[in-house]
């Protein structure tokens, strides 16, 4: 491999996640964050702010903040489309994960067994290891698709009949789910399933750069991938 | 040669200087500009009155209430007049066997040129035998009302969506209009939602299609752009309350007293499309949201079946108990932590027992 190199330690280090995929995991890490916290407060406001209306936008603030994080994170997602496409191998998993290779099944059955705790060891992945692939590909690939879709076509009620908004989302994603209140009420689900993805995202995240044998955290901020041993891997990617 | 609508006017009495004031009136209702208030003159001076079949099947006659209380007093007795409504059960003379001679005349005489204003809707149940119309069901007289109609108007949800005898577990189950069996496809349906439509509403919906002699433009459900393309929060007086972040808690706090936005305790005007913030009810007098009631979305598809009328969220069905989506929610994400908290426990021990191991 081009992109690996030897750590002083002797042991092998693997270049995985390009800056740009670096850049946007962390963008899209904050405006996930912020489109919760935001969210949940314009589902359930706060305490009214005392003075004149006129004074205040306090609550148009907070809803400013959740549409525009909103833009923020579509454009990340867009430009995550890209880079599974024109990025590096390991870009192309989440996206578009090995559904087809029977190795890659295997790979979701021991994951699985690893965290019953009904395996020793767990396997060595360059990428991701094929049960975290899953979980981002249905949880936060097809999560956030449909808080794009239902969340624009709510937004497009506020612009109104013949923006793009609406057009291309309110028009038809609301009589889809029967009513606005019915996208509301999808939305704010939509909106719990990423938080469980979020905390199982996290909490892996830093059970494996514990327990697994690879590097975790780090490699999401600079890019390399460690190892803890120097035996073979298990990715089935190429 | 046929009435035509201000012949009709002329003969209640009703002078050229009223009837120009209508013309203009419902002009800026329907809005447009000044110029078309001659062109709706001249419209009802040449044009002979559509026949109006005004048919009720399951239905609570508030649709009715509300359109002969259309506020401008002359636009009630001008539609009442200038719609040649030759049916309709609620408020016509004639009754029995003489009164259903009237919906097959009309039907055989004005066959595609007649309008069928639908209040209410059909029971499918039982072979429709919870709504009998002159000793049939009350399916049978849609079906050969509609066949050769020029345009169906839905009035009210009941007609629109299914409304009250439709919700949940509908037992005689009853269906919209649109989807009953038996109306053609062809018919154009025009939907004008809300328990009931707000009156001026409906009479401008009857006016425009007289006058232009062509339908309103639609939306993608079926209802008036002009009244239904916006939500009631999007031209709520309400709403700087809403954007400053002020809101009523309970119904009879400070805010309440001050006016506040109702969303809080539960107004459902973020997801209702209807005229009513900006047209109002009672000839302008108010609507419910100036009285201090959130909107409970009446005018919405399923509205009795989609949980409290103070809720926001709709109910999902299912888990045992209603519950609305950030209760299953929470739980989700509370079940979801806590697996990981013990599993990360379990993780730590498992460690520890290898590392015990290992020495």
């Amino acid at each position: 491999m081009a992109n690996t190199e030897v750590t002083r330690d002797g042991q092998q280090a693997v270049y995985v996640y390009e800056g740009s995929l670096r850049l946007w995991h962390w963008i899209n890490a904050l405006a996930i964050f912020t489109l919760i916290g935001t969210g949940y407060f314009i589902g359930s406001p706060m305490s009214s702010v005392p003075g004149e209306a006129s004074e205040n936008f306090f609550f148009g603030w907070i809803r400013y903040i959740h549409f525009s994080a909103a833009y923020i994170m579509i454009a990340g997602f867009v430009f995550r489309l890209y880079l599974a496409v024109m990025g590096n191998r390991h870009s192309r998993e989440l996206v578009f994960p090995s559904f087809t290779s029977r190795k890659w099944w295997a790979g979701v059955w021991h994951e699985l067994k690893w965290y019953a705790f009904l395996t020793k060891e767990p396997k060595k992945y360059v990428g991701h290891n094929p049960l975290a692939t899953l979980a981002m590909h249905f949880m936060l690939f097809w999560g956030t698709i449909f808080m794009i879709v239902t969340g624009l076509a709510l937004y497009g009620e506020g612009t109104g009949m013949g923006s793009w908004q609406y057009e291309w989302f309110s028009s038809w994603v609301i009589p889809l789910f029967g009513q606005s209140q019915d996208v509301h009420t999808w939305h704010h689900l939509g909106m719990w399933y990423i938080i469980c993805f979020v905390i199982i995202h996290i909490y892996a995240a830093f059970r494996e750069d514990v327990m697994s044998r690879q590097s975790m955290v780090s490699t999401m901020i600079s890019g390399w991938r460690t190892f803890k041993d120097n035996r073979p891997v298990d990715d089935d990617t190429d | 040669m046929q009435e035509t609508f201000y012949d009709v006017m002329r003969r209640q009495g009703i002078t050229r200087r009223s009837f120009l004031k209508y013309c203009s009136l419902t002009a800026a209702a329907l809005g447009l500009g000044p110029a078309f208030a001659p062109k709706i003159a001249h419209a009802m001076e040449n044009k002979p009155r559509i026949p109006v079949l005004w048919l009720h099947g399951l239905e609570c006659t508030c649709c009715s209430e509300s359109f002969i209380r259309s506020a401008h007093p002359l636009a009630k007795d001008v539609i009442l007049s200038m719609i040649s409504l030759d049916y309709d059960d609620t408020i016509m003379a004639a009754a029995g066997q003489q009164a259903e001679a009237i919906v097959e005349e009309i039907v055989h005489k004005h066959k595609g040129n007649y309008i069928l204003a639908c209040e209410g809707n059909p029971p499918l149940n039982q072979d429709g035998m919870s709504c009998i119309i002159g000793g049939k069901p009350y399916l049978e007289q849609l079906q050969f009302a509609a066949k050769d109609a020029k345009a169906i108007i839905s009035w009210g949800s009941c007609a629109s969506w299914g409304c009250v005898q439709a919700a949940r577990p509908n037992p005689t189950q009853a269906v919209p209009i649109h989807k009953a069996p038996g109306i053609p496809g062809n018919v154009p349906i025009i939907k004008v939602p809300g328990c009931p439509p707000i009156a001026e509403v409906m009479t401008a919906v009857v006016t425009y299609i007289l006058t232009f002699d062509r339908l309103p433009s639609l939306d993608r459900q079926g209802r008036p752009k002009m009244f239904y393309s916006q939500r009631i929060h999007d031209k709520c007086y309400r709403r700087p309350h809403f954007d400053a972040g002020q809101f009523v808690e309970a119904f009879d706090d400070e805010g309440a007293r001050k006016g506040y936005c109702l969303y809080k305790v539960g107004c459902k005007g973020p997801t209702t499309y209807n005229a009513c913030s900006t047209v109002r009810w009672n000839g302008g007098l108010s609507f419910p949201i100036q009285a201090g009631h959130p909107c409970f979305g009446c005018s919405e598809d399923g509205f009795w079946d989609k949980g409290s009328f103070y809720d926001r969220l709709t109910d999902v069905h299912g888990f045992g108990v209603e519950s609305n989506a950030d209760e299953i929610g929470m739980a989700a994400a509370g079940v979801v932590g806590a697996a990981a908290a013990v599993h990360a426990g379990a993780s730590i021990v498992k460690r520890m027992a290898q590392k015990g191991d290992k020495e």
